[in-house]
């Protein structure tokens, strides 16, 4: 691993990303778009934003970020700039974490975006302290990030790439207690909620959205999810291989 | 110790691909400072030997050493350039941010990529998205990453395809300037005319090396008046064996 390479290849995808602005104003504004609808499309039953508001303020950026990054990995395989790279002396790491620190400071972006917009403007009130949903929902957006990298070493094309999205996430969203709680599921589909990342991620934001101060067990929720970045991240290294078939 | 050592020195190669036998037991030294034409028809493995030769290839059998070391050792990853046949630059970057970009990677000198831009001819399209630029500037941006950090080998397949016949002269002339300084350089092609530019040749068919010689050599070995015959010469003299 080396810093040099690392913050060369993050300051690549960043200008990659400047000569889109389309795609850079999508990224940014459509979580925000999304949170003006829930708010208003449950505008007669304002409890309903206050309970959702939290955890979709975490789930949205997530699957965008996914889906950027998976496109945008995949596409370094497709144009050969990958096999390109990996025969100069550039670390996988290097190159991960490269694309990690870019799309990290676009998920940090995001989220402050989010966070203003659901907070300060729409005026979601939670009995947690409020900057731990920032800090959540920038953890998500890192846990999109991660795993849409790691997800891309498996699609062979861009179709694919998108088709994780329902495949991959959507079962998460199902299974993470936004549509009911994880205890009155089936225990099968309880116990392999308590496997999946987004559980936790959701978990996070209902306890932020009822309960006061920043528990140990929020801590833990918080924890989990910036693992699992850490570790789809080097799964995601650990898939990338130099020589292929 | 290093220079005795032979650029590229393969053994027994055998590849297989789609689970097809794409190389089929290929033996073949590169002599330092030599331009090496690798001439063959479509499909008959060109591509799959270069990526073989820079380590990207999954081999089945046999053994590439380059530069004294295993293929795609860590130690030559900033000794040896590759042109991936399909241009494989950055589309939504300027021509020279991905020169620094493959600059940085490389540890290459910070005046190369204009260096390297002097080079290909293409320095006043600079500035210009890789993007829209035509397909022969783009294959050129290619060929110039990969000049970055004046490498020992540089593994070329197909350069100069699509480009004028005064551009591909020009690259001719480069290629053995670059060997004159020292380089050794394989060239893949399957336009013919270009192996008289070689100092040594490699004619391929269906994963076999054909022949390995100088250009003239070849043509009094087959009696031929230019390589596409000698090569029609040597397949033909295959299938009478
Ligand atoms: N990714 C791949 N998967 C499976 N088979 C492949 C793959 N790439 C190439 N092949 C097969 O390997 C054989 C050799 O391909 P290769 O690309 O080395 O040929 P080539 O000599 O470079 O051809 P060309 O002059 O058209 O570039 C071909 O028969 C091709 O079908
Ligand atoms: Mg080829």
């Amino acid at each position: 691993m080396n810093p040099h390479r690392t913050l060369a290849t993050a300051r690549r995808v960043l200008l990659q990303l400047r000569s889109d602005p389309r795609t850079v104003a999508m990224l940014l504004l459509v979580p925000c778009l999304l949170i003006v609808l829930l708010k208003y499309a449950f505008d007669g039953r304002p409890e309903v934003f206050d309970s959702l508001g939290a955890p979709l303020l975490g789930i949205f950026p997530m699957i965008v970020m996914f889906l950027v990054t998976a496109v945008a990995t995949l596409r370094e395989r497709t144009t050969g700039t990958l096999e390109r790279l990996l025969t100069m002396p550039l670390g996988r790491m290097d190159l991960l974490l490269g694309y990690a620190l870019a799309f990290g400071l676009v998920a940090l972006v995001q989220g402050v975006l989010a966070f203003g917009l659901t907070v300060g403007v729409l005026g979601l009130s939670v009995t947690g302290p409020s900057w731990a949903l920032l800090a959540v929902a920038v953890a998500d957006g890192l846990l999109g990030m991660a795993l849409g990298l790691f997800v891309s070493a498996f699609a062979a094309t861009e179709f694919q790439a998108v088709q994780f999205m329902p495949a991959f996430l959507l079962p998460q969203l199902l299974l993470c207690g936004l549509f009911t709680p994880r205890d009155t599921m089936a225990d099968w589909l309880h116990a392999i909620s308590d496997v999946l990342p987004l559980s936790y991620a959701v978990d996070a934001m209902n306890r932020i959205t009822s309960q006061s101060g920043f528990s140990g067990a929020l801590a833990v929720d918080l924890a989990v999810v910036l693992g699992c970045t850490l570790l789809a991240l080097a799964l995601g290294a650990a898939t990338l291989r130099r020589r292929t078939a | 110790m290093v220079n005795s050592t032979p650029a590229v020195d393969v053994r027994g190669l055998r590849v297989t691909r789609g689970g097809r036998p794409v190389l089929d037991g290929i033996d073949l030294v590169v002599e330092r400072g030599s331009v090496t034409g690798l001439l063959g028809p479509s499909g008959c493995g060109k591509t799959t030997l270069l990526r073989s030769v820079v380590g990207v290839q999954r081999i089945e059998a046999g053994e590439v050493r380059v530069l004294g070391l295993p293929a795609g050792a860590p130690a030559l990853r900033d000794r040896v350039g590759y042109v991936t046949q399909a241009p494989s630059v950055y589309a939504d970057l300027s021509v020279l941010a991905n020169l620094r970009y493959f600059a940085e990677v490389l540890g290459a000198p910070k005046a190369d990529p204009e260096r390297v831009l002097e080079e290909v001819g293409l320095r006043e399209h600079a500035k210009d998205l890789v993007g829209q630029l035509s397909g022969g500037q783009r294959a050129r941006v290619s060929l110039a990453a990969a000049l970055l950090g004046a490498p020992e080998l540089l593994v070329l397949d197909e350069p100069t395809v699509g480009l004028d016949p005064v551009l591909r002269q020009e690259l001719w002339q480069l290629f053995h300037r670059l060997a004159a300084g020292g380089a050794t350089l394989i060239v893949s092609s399957h336009v013919m005319d270009e192996a008289a530019r070689c100092t040594a040749l490699l004619l391929m068919r269906e994963g076999r090396l054909l022949a390995h010689d100088t250009p003239q050599a070849l043509l009094d070995a087959t009696g031929a008046a230019d390589i596409e015959a000698a090569f029609l010469a040597l397949v033909a003299g295959e299938g009478a064996r």
